[in-house]
């Protein structure tokens, strides 16, 4: 397995005398991955590239964590048909590579009259949707099952197969993948413009230029950007703010399904879910922007936040905040994804993925394959990637610091470095040898969890550092 | 999973000043295997990293001495924090303690049983007594509910005193410190140490809990921090003013002082009651939880009091502890909750225990939200008023004041709550 990862100087020259790429994929956020992941399947030269220093780094590492059924797409729409076909293999591929993921329900609260009224519509577009096992519960059945809910609630949309996802693991479980099978992975490459000719495309990098037959754009909140770089102006992503806070693990007895609002007049509303590290996620807000780096948080943010969520289960303000964070929605000013090719200029354009990106992530990296086919890509027969075994930060299932056998075979599984969320040394060290290492402190919090607990650091945050700067001075 | 189960006479959670003390008090007084845990690698606790003077004096204020931090003559009593760890660590060795550290505790088994893991694998532990001395720490920036962007250069004291006096790291170089309790002097005095220049020490109290005995550096008092700025690097600070003013102050480092909390997760896990004010375990003057044979000490019951303040109730702790192993102790959860009405925060002890018993040094210890200028103090129960007692001196927040305890044994066992009031 040779392994090619750079993160610095000018871009590696391609071994052929040619040195072009087949596909070149620029963005390795979750659905960039993905599709790196779906051309590793082939013998192609691949390479994918990202601005930032890390895999899944801008919005796929900031959103609300669920594998959605896709109950409440617009029935017909091209995300509609991916969030669905997409939720099965992600769902797959989870259990077989150790992406926690936890089917723990959702349920649209009604709060009042006209909420409740709307809950047969919505069942009967989920049932538009190919989505079946959906049923309207009265209040008490409700209260019944969420005890700790605010007063006022009036009955539920119970959507039972709605779950809980790790973000982190996801993308960088399908670049893990993609990498070990020869596709290239270029970070800290920005992608300044872009030359189309005869044969391809070249790119003009932060990091040099860079050759390609084909290209995918997942640029995200870039990729109108991009786009425009190859003289069209089809779309515009707005980035749509979501500020979320995180609060402690005691609160997570306090909800036991993805509490979800019914959409209304005012907008899609916040939504309260249990996350797969144990905590309670609460938000979030919808701020249309200008700047696509604005992930910053707001007072008003939080203060809405908090207001909110003390109607829905209000023992929740009771709890420490652990995190707060923003991340950017791709909106496009349209209700669907913006997934386009373009023959003549071997190009696909991946728009407008919205916040059913992660679960529809796979089945776009399958659609994207047909549309790069339909543009003229020759991929040849698929081959088998070789099974891959993430690990485990999911509470759910089994963590390194309780066992036995592990522990026996290498005391450092057993060595706690990051108390509040019982990561062990073997599991940093791991993470800082394995195929894609972090390449920050944050990086590392997102293989591990290393230092993302309540204390935010108190304990173990310079032992941490330490650690990470001994393996990357 | 469940680890080898073992069985020990006094299981001590936790080895900073007051789990120490009370390992040592207990293994000398022969109460049997007594053993204490702790997660970090060292034992010792908060002190460990606490480089200024002042532990284990006289005038032993804080974990992070306000006073020596500073630069005050109070320095030279008592010794630096890290030598203070050193002498409770070698105490309670010598005792006859079982220290083992590396060892955490994950949670329980039953009520006095434990699980635990460590490199030598999982375990569970079941004690005739265990006592809780997990400490405290302070709230990061996210609890705080800080707006902005989340950039590296964000520190506790906590993080920036371990970060440099433990493993050398580097911090930055220009800094602004928010909070002016006692630890927010103890960061300055690390960011010196480690060549950041303390750009000013920011409070949101009008009026300082106590001087700064550092000129050099500007304090800016009902000032609050609005907002964090920078994306690879922090860049700024955002302030208001309480007139309304605010301004940006530039540096790359920020170090959020004080605003202690217990950590009192394992206790709730256990379902040990909480007392509301202080977050930690609701305890009487024997440090007896709501749970039998559950003890708990130090800082976890009161975030929090200085080092020699902790080591003192561990030491304390030890005559109920031995009761108990004797089976002669009194009933616990017995006694009649003290809640305090604002702008008190809290008391400590809170819970008048069944025995009348007397907390550390005959006083009871409490904090003020907001200033109080020789207030009178009254306990009352069921309108029946106890005691009164005028204070001499100023209460401010973030500083212990006391209260006498004559009038303990006055507490109608049958009654309701006892009222704590500042007037």
């Amino acid at each position: 397995m040779t392994v090619t990862l750079t993160t610095a100087g000018p871009l590696p020259p391609l071994d052929d005398a040619e040195a072009t790429y087949d596909v070149v994929v620029v963005g390795a956020g979750v659905v960039g991955a993905a599709v790196a992941r779906e051309l590793a399947r082939y013998r192609l030269r691949t390479a994918l590239v990202d601005a930032s220093d890390d895999i899944g780094n801008a919005t796929s590492k900031a959103n609300t964590a669920i594998l959605h059924t896709g109950f409440d797409a617009v029935p017909g729409s091209l995300e509609a048909r991916l969030v669905r076909e997409g939720r099965d293999l992600l769902a797959a591929y989870a259990a077989e590579a150790g992406i926690p993921v936890e089917r723990v329900g959702a349920l649209l609260v009604a709060w009042d009259e006209d909420q409740l009224a709307a809950l047969p519509g919505l069942r009967d577009k989920a049932e538009r949707n190919g989505y079946h096992a959906s049923r309207i519960i009265g209040a008490d059945e409700l209260r019944a099952r969420e005890p700790h809910l605010g007063p006022g609630a009036l009955g539920a949309l119970d959507v039972p197969d709605e779950s809980i996802i790790c973000p982190w693991t996801t993308p960088l479980a399908f670049a893990t993948q993609a990498v070990r099978a020869g596709v290239h992975l270029h970070l800290n490459c920005r992608v300044r413009d872009i030359t189309p000719d005869a044969d391809g495309h070249t790119l003009t990098t932060s990091r040099g230029p860079l050759r390609t037959r084909h290209l995918v754009n997942a640029a995200g909140l870039h990729a109108d950007g991009i786009d425009r770089l190859l003289g069209h102006d089809v779309f515009t992503v707005t980035p749509r703010r979501g500020q979320l806070l995180v609060l402690d693990k005691l609160a997570r007895p306090l909800v036991g399904h993805i509490l979800l609002p019914v959409p209304g007049p005012a907008g899609k509303g916040v939504l309260v879910a249990p996350t797969v590290f144990g905590n309670i996620l609460l938000g979030p807000t919808a701020e249309d922007l200008d700047d696509k780096t604005a992930t910053g948080s707001t007072a008003d943010g939080i203060r809405l936040l908090r207001e909110k969520g003390r109607r829905i289960v209000p023992g929740l303000l009771d709890e420490e905040v652990t995190a707060v964070y923003a991340g950017l929605r791709a909106a496009t000013g349209q209700e669907d994804y913006r997934i386009q090719e373009y023959p003549g200029l071997r190009y696909v354009a991946v728009g407008g993925i919205r916040s059913t990106g992660l679960t529809a992530s796979m089945a776009i990296g399958r659609h994207v394959m047909g549309l790069l086919t339909a543009v003229g890509l020759d991929p040849g027969e698929p081959h088998e990637l070789p099974p891959l075994t993430m690990p485990n930060l999911g509470e759910a299932f089994p963590r390194p610091y309780r066992d036995a056998a592990l522990i026996a075979a290498d005391p450092a599984y057993g060595t706690l470095v990051c108390h509040c969320e019982q990561v062990t040394l073997g599991e940093i060290r791991d993470a800082l040898t394995s195929t894609i290492p972090p390449h920050s402190p944050d990086g590392l919090r997102r293989r591990t969890r290393a230092r993302g607990g309540r204390c935010q650091g108190f304990y173990c945050g310079a032992a941490v550092r330490a650690l990470f700067e001994e393996e990357r001075p | 999973m469940t680890g080898q189960p073992r069985e020990v006479d006094v299981l001590i959670v936790g080895a900073g000043p007051a789990g120490l003390a009370a390992g040592a008090e207990l293994a000398a007084a022969d109460a049997g295997r007594v053993e204490i845990l702790e997660r970090e690698q060292e034992a010792g606790g908060i002190p460990r990293h606490c480089h200024h003077g002042g532990f284990g004096g006289r005038l032993d204020r804080s974990a992070y001495a306000w006073a020596s931090a500073a630069g005050s003559a109070y320095a030279r009593k008592g010794t630096t924090g890290p030598d203070f760890a050193r002498r409770g660590v070698a105490a309670a060795v010598a005792a006859g303690a079982a220290l083992r550290t590396g060892v955490t505790v994950t949670g329980w088994a039953g009520p006095r049983t434990v699980e635990t893991t460590g490199p030598a694998g999982p375990e569970q532990i079941t004690a005739r007594a265990v006592i809780l001395a997990t400490g405290a720490r302070e709230r990061p920036r996210s609890a705080r509910l800080i707006p902005g962007t989340r950039p590296p250069g964000v520190y506790t004291t906590g993080e920036l005193q371990q970060a440099v006096h433990l493993y050398g790291l580097r911090i930055g170089t220009r800094a602004v410190v928010v909070g002016d309790e006692p630890v927010g002097h103890a960061a300055v005095a690390t960011l010196r140490a480690a060549g950041v220049h303390v750009v000013a020490v920011v409070t949101d109290r009008t009026a300082p809990a106590l001087r700064l005995r550092s000129p050099r550096v500007p304090l800016l008092t009902g000032t609050t921090v609005t907002e964090l700025t920078g994306r690879r690097r922090l860049s700024g600070v955002a302030l208001r003013h309480h007139d309304g003013r605010t301004t940006t102050l530039r540096c790359d480092t920020v170090v959020l002082t004080g605003d202690f909390v217990p950590d009192h997760e394992l206790a709730r896990r256990g379902g040990i009651v909480l007392d509301p004010g202080t977050r930690g375990p609701a305890y009487d003057a024997a440090y007896r939880t709501s749970h039998p044979g559950v003890f708990a000490v130090g800082n976890l019951l009161h975030a929090v009091e200085r080092a020699g303040y902790a080591a003192q109730e561990g030491r304390a702790v030890a005559v109920p502890v031995l009761h108990r192993l004797a089976g002669t102790e009194e009933a616990a959860g017995a006694g009649r909750r003290l809640v305090v009405d604002a702008p008190l925060r809290w008391i400590a002890p809170n819970v008048a225990g069944p025995d009348g018993a007397r907390p550390v040094g005959d006083r009871f210890v409490l904090r003020t939200g907001r200033r109080l200028p020789r207030p009178l103090l009254v306990v009352s129960q069921d309108g029946r008023e106890l005691h009164r007692q005028r204070l001499l001196s100023t209460a401010v927040p973030g500083r212990p004041f006391t209260l006498g305890a004559e009038w303990v044994d006055r507490v109608d066992p049958d009654g309701t709550d006892v009222r704590i009031t500042a007037r």
